[in-house]
């Protein structure tokens, strides 16, 4: 996850230093806290230091999502704020509760204390641990609570819509933390719990994502739709709690976090190149470099919606594969199949309107800014790359995630590692 | 007779439940006095969550029978920091979308984006 993050931020900050970041102050500061609460969440062990990381990275990202100013982003900002405000509110409640009943807030040590909470105390451990599910859905914009995500991504400025790409990686990436380690076998019927909400959830967000794919009126919303899909395809695999789905949510989760990553650049590309039409799906003179964006566009397409031969069909064919015994796999493989269909469709739309149509249309759109152009494509070139090769590689991919996901269902290493040394606590 | 625990979970129930009406209000300013409520009733219920304890040390001391459980203290402190910068930066953010677009609604009436909360 380090090494994903690293390699995203990467290539964002070299789009973003192509004039981006000179349209407001502080950008490379917050950009900086932005990673660090990135990496801290996913480095640390203390339930209390992941709240306080989620803080970081969410500071930061208040500061980037009005980066550059405009009243539209602004309110889509407030918005955002008070949407995680509340959600940082239930984390803390659901952190005192699940300290009040076992009385440590070490991940190692809760995995040890919770088989043993009294009876008398489970519930409140239940509701604490379905609290938590639901602040890391918010975070992961699973259904009840994801309509935060397509305002704020599509109003964010797109190196920062880019990198928030990660940051609902950051909520799935907990709910596997959490709900393998301390709510994992051990704890019985809470870890059950979790599943059984997740799993529906994921796939209601999944259709609703990718329906929302279809009606987008522009090409920002639809990528943050096809965000939210997404997300409900990599949770359904998360939900399924065994070896096998979660390697391959793994991978799709490395898959989607690049596509996404890249599909956003792309969609500022276009913008800055259309002027007054902005992304919109409507009918524009061409513009210059059209056929360049349209082809990233096309191979970004084609990744996010799972068409071979990129790392999308891969993964999803993985999950497919990894839930075809389970007992809801006729809904699973029903609606993960229909909704990748209707997201063809949706970014075939988009696309034929966008880059084919404008050919009906005399003259060419006289470019906006000048700079380095060869920067903004040379990142998305690299990230697309990154896809190839997570294709190309797929094999060692798939044997190195699943021996992760052996060891994220076998707790007791990660335990003895953590409180066998004496370190903590 | 009234016990401590109750005058306390009460406390907590009615600032959520005041912080929750406000924060569902349409305009910026209730919902930041609503974000407030919420995250004092945060604080209380995270301090509550070490037990409430009467007479009990906090610090070390050789005659002591038992202790005040430090750690809820320690997490209501940061908690009430990164509370109160959350509250500093919403307002500004809020501050900045009214002057900005004349109104302190807080649902955007632009084709697409839903009003949310």
């Amino acid at each position: 996850m380090l090494v994903l993050t690293a390699v995203l931020g990467l290539f964002v900050l070299l789009y973003a230093i192509n004039g981006w970041d000179k349209r407001g102050r502080h950008f490379h500061p917050l950009f900086q806290f932005q990673l660090l609460g990135i990496n801290g969440a996913f480095l640390t062990g203390d339930l209390f230091n992941l709240f306080v990381f989620f803080e970081i990275l969410l500071i930061a990202s208040y500061g980037l999502m009005v980066h550059g100013g405009g009243a539209l982003r602004v309110r889509a900002g407030v918005q955002y704020v008070v949407m995680n405000l509340v959600g940082s509110s239930v984390f803390l409640i659901a952190v005192g509760l699940i300290y009040s009943v076992t009385g440590t807030l070490n991940m190692a040590d809760l995995a040890l204390r919770v088989p043993e909470v009294a009876a008398g105390d489970r519930a409140l451990l239940h509701t604490g641990a379905l609290l938590l599910l639901l602040v890391f859905a918010v975070k992961a914009a699973l259904v009840p609570v994801q309509f935060w995500l397509p305002g704020t991504y599509a109003n964010a400025p797109a190196p920062v819509a880019a990198l928030f790409a990660i940051m609902t990686k950051v909520g799935a990436y907990s709910i596997i933390r959490m709900y393998t380690l301390v709510f994992g076998d051990g704890a019985g019927e809470v870890g059950a719990l979790a599943g059984e909400w997740l799993v529906p959830a994921a796939l209601v967000t999944l259709v609703l994502g990718m329906l929302g794919v279809l009606a987008a009126r522009s090409l920002g919303q639809m990528v943050s739709f096809a965000v939210v899909g997404s997300m409900g395809t990599l949770l359904v695999a998360v939900g399924m709690f065994s070896p096998k789905a979660m390697s391959a949510a793994l991978y799709y989760l490395l898959h989607s976090t690049l596509a996404a990553g890249a599909l956003f650049l792309i969609v500022d590309l276009v913008t800055q190149r259309r002027g007054k039409h902005a992304d919109t799906f409507s009918l524009a003179p061409r513009f210059i470099h059209g056929g360049l964006i349209a082809g990233v566009f096309f191979v970004g397409a084609i990744a996010m919606t799972g068409m071979p031969p990129l790392s999308g069909f891969l993964g999803k064919l993985l999950i497919l594969d990894a839930i075809r015994d389970g007992a809801v796999a006729v809904w699973v493989w029903g609606l993960v199949l229909s909704t990748s269909l209707i997201a063809i469709i949706g970014f075939a739309r988009g696309g034929s309107t966008l880059f084919w149509k404008s050919t009906s249309v005399e003259g060419v759109l006289p470019a906006e800014r000048r700079g380095g152009d060869a920067l903004p494509f040379v990142s998305v070139g690299m990230l697309l790359g990154m896809l190839v090769l997570l294709t190309v590689f797929a094999g060692p991919v798939t044997v190195y995630l699943e021996e992760t996901s052996m060891q994220l269902f076998a707790p007791s290493g990660y335990i003895n590692a953590v409180l066998g040394s004496g370190g903590m606590r | 007779m009234l016990s401590m625990e109750f005058i306390v979970a009460s406390t907590i129930a009615m600032l959520t439940a005041a912080g929750i009406y406000l924060v569902l209000r349409a305009r910026t300013f209730p919902v930041v006095l609503g974000l407030a409520l919420i995250t004092y009733a945060v604080n209380v219920f995270l301090f509550a969550m070490g037990r409430l304890a009467v007479n009990l040390p906090p610090v070390i001391r050789s005659d002591a029978a038992g202790y005040a459980d430090p750690l809820p203290q320690a997490l209501v402190l940061t908690a009430i920091v990164i509370s109160f910068g959350m509250t500093a930066v919403i307002v500004v953010m809020a501050l900045r979308a009214w002057l900005e677009s004349g109104n302190d609604h807080v649902d955007i009436e632009q084709p697409g984006s839903e009003g949310e909360q």
